[in-house]
């Protein structure tokens, strides 16, 4: 697994808002191991046991924690990532529709620091052997060999429920997140799966707009070694509309998914014509 | 959010950028008066959203009042790839000695806004980046630290104007890149931005708002009545509605569709955690669009709730006048809940995305033309 595992130690920030209390009950119930809450202003309160501090340094001082994840609403999430990027080695976040031009502060605040953003626009990560940072629907995923990495949420829920169904278990599941400025790209996902022992083959979702998919597929041809089987939606979108994510629209001639498919195929990744070919071609590996 | 030519102006007049002076009209009657009080020869420009407008005929000149009214009449008339031109913008015509090409957007892959200008204004940046990419200079931006002039008159000169020029186009590009920066844009752009004997004026001006920031710009939303949706709908010309849950999934239906020889009508995206009432909108928006022969509802839960999906359907599917075939995939998220109450309704449902897809383009092709 990668990025969430034994040693991850998470706090949610926003745990008292509608999204981040459910969510965080969820968590639980998946036996993710969440350390605590932070809220500003309802520190030494608790939810569900889960104590909550009024700031990460608080949480610090008093938890070993190294790990977020944002619930926070939009027009506070780049103070509460930029909070958790000064303290902590992984941020997930979750939040829908952050401003781009605070995306962008958030993730050159990241590089700076070295530490990794999952998000922003992404149902999280899940690692089926110890737990979820995120908001995915668990009874769809199980443990396994094979890493996921995907730029779109239900598609994910597609394809792992069908993988779970087929018997294949997974050994961490990522959503990048459907934003056009996103802190965590295929590449360096790809990589963690390549060094990771317990993943043997990867399935990386794609859709169209952006070019991530072409740079991922000249990434795979040079550095990853494990078979990698992809699957690209939109086939059948038309130019200039923004499709659902801000991030899915095809401008001018980029983000086409017949480029994208043709950059993959080239790399020797096997492309699947529908979400069912994913199974047989992890099958026949 | 797009801004029409006239509304970009005024902000970037307002940010110290120099327009040519302009008015805007509704009628042809208009055109000819403000032809007579600005006196002629005039431009008169049709505001519309869509680019290539000069490419479709959306910009013509008038040499007196009558020719104006005559002209603003035909632009008036006029549809530019689908839009309407309900008015246009009609400015003095500038006596051109250079034209250059200005715009800041943001670089996805960077994750860094960047700037990109050329000395050869006028034309498209795609297009130039393929007869001429050595004449587009690039400069990406650190959003964590201020963008200063003497950056912004190093992008002049490397762009290879004469030096006497370097400080006012560098005051220019740093003053375009600021409103960028305070609007939120997702693109700010000038072109052609035009040398004349007044010195440099922006021509043209393109100004698009990120949709998400529109929160911390109420001020400017007002101006151009927004309207945020509820669920994310595109409509294309086949005719089986593709409805589902997430961009992806509802992508991927809209592909499922095509890959057995249909044709999808829509793609709408009813989002993560759709209540039962935004289901039953969704699937009335469709329903009473008459091409529309069969609906795919496909949904796999996630936020969204199995049961709130089939009490959605129930309750559009009673209250619609028209008898439509729907194929509707439901799993997920209380998928048990939901199945019984579409059971206990009589109505049938799959459980794999594939198979129903495939079911409603044999239900269309069964269909008598």
């Amino acid at each position: 697994m990668i990025l969430l595992n034994e040693d991850t130690k998470c706090l949610v920030q926003g745990i008292t808002g509608k999204q981040g209390s459910f969510h965080t009950e969820q968590m639980l119930q998946y036996d993710s191991n969440i350390v605590a809450g932070v809220t500003p202003g309802k520190g030494g309160q608790d939810f569900q046991g889960v104590p909550i501090f009024d700031s990460i340094e608080a949480t610090k001082e008093n938890t070993n924690v190294n790990a977020s994840i944002i619930f926070v609403p939009a027009p506070f999430a780049k103070d509460a990532a930029f909070e958790s990027i000064k303290h902590l080695d992984l941020v997930v976040i979750i939040t829908e529709h952050i401003p781009v031009h605070d995306s962008m502060e958030i993730m050159a605040y990241a590089k700076d620091k070295d530490v990794t953003v999952i998000g922003p626009n992404t149902p999280g990560i899940i690692s089926p052997k110890v737990g979820k940072m995120g908001i995915m629907p668990t009874h769809i995923f199980s443990e396994g060999n094979v890493g996921v990495i995907s730029r779109s949420g239900t598609l994910t829920y597609e394809v792992a429920s069908q993988l779970t169904r087929a018997g294949i278990g997974q050994s961490t599941c990522i959503g990048i997140g459907g934003d056009p400025v996103i802190g965590t790209d295929f590449p360096k996902i790809l990589q963690k799966f390549e060094d990771d022992p317990g993943t043997d083959q990867i399935v990386m979702i794609g859709e169209i707009g952006g070019n991530a998919e072409e740079k991922a597929a000249d990434y795979i041809n040079a550095n990853i070694s494990k078979p990698v089987v992809s699957y690209i939606a939109g086939l059948t979108a038309p130019p200039g509309k923004r499709m659902g994510h801000a991030g899915a629209i095809i401008e001018g001639n980029v983000g086409i998914a017949e480029s994208k498919m043709k950059a993959l195929e080239k790399a020797g990744v096997n492309v699947a014509k529908k979400p069912s070919d994913i199974v047989e071609l992890i099958k026949n590996i | 959010m797009k801004f029409f030519e006239h509304d970009a102006k005024k902000l970037f007049k307002r940010n110290g950028i120099s327009i040519l002076e302009g008015h805007v009209a509704y009628s042809p009657e208009e055109a000819m008066e403000i032809a007579t009080d600005m006196g002629c020869p005039v431009a008169l420009k049709s505001q519309v959203l869509v680019g290539g407008r000069g490419k479709g005929g959306g910009i013509k000149f008038a040499d007196d009042p009558d020719e104006a009214f005559e002209v603003a009449g035909k632009l008036l008339d006029m549809e530019i790839k689908g839009e309407k031109v309900k008015h246009i913008l009609i400015e003095e015509k500038a006596n051109i000695q250079e034209e250059f090409f200005l715009t800041v957007s943001i670089d996805r892959s960077s994750k860094k806004p960047i700037i990109m200008v050329s000395i050869e204004g006028g034309v498209e940046i795609e297009q130039l980046a393929i007869t001429n990419p050595e004449k587009i200079v690039k400069y990406h931006i650190n959003p964590l630290e201020e963008f200063l002039p003497y950056e912004a008159r190093e992008i002049a000169r490397k762009m290879g104007v004469d030096s006497s020029l370097i400080s006012s186009l560098g005051g220019i590009i740093w003053k375009l890149y600021n409103v960028f920066d305070k609007y939120d844009a997702q693109v700010a752009e000038i072109n052609p931005l035009i040398l004349t004997e007044d010195g440099l004026i922006a021509a043209d001006a393109k100004l698009e708002i990120e949709n998400d920031s529109l929160f911390r710009h109420k001020d400017l939303t007002e101006v151009n009545s927004f309207k945020t949706k509820e669920f994310a709908f595109v409509k294309l010309d086949g005719d089986i509605a593709v409805i589902g849950n997430g961009a992806g999934l509802t992508l991927t239906g809209m592909d499922m569709i095509k890959l057995n020889g249909g044709n999808p009508a829509t793609f709408l995206d009813i989002g993560g955690g759709a209540s039962e009432n935004t289901i039953k909108k969704a699937l009335n928006l469709v329903l009473n669009h008459a091409p529309i022969k069969v609906v795919f509802l496909n949904v796999l839960g996630g936020i969204t709730r199995a049961d709130d999906v089939a009490k959605g359907v129930i309750r559009a599917l009673d209250s619609s006048k028209r008898k439509i075939n729907i194929v509707i995939r439901l799993t997920g998220i209380n998928e048990e809940e939901g199945q019984k109450i579409l059971e206990e309704a009589g109505i049938p449902f799959e459980i794999s995305m594939e198979k129903a897809a495939k079911k409603a383009v044999e239900i269309r092709n069964s269909l008598v033309e």
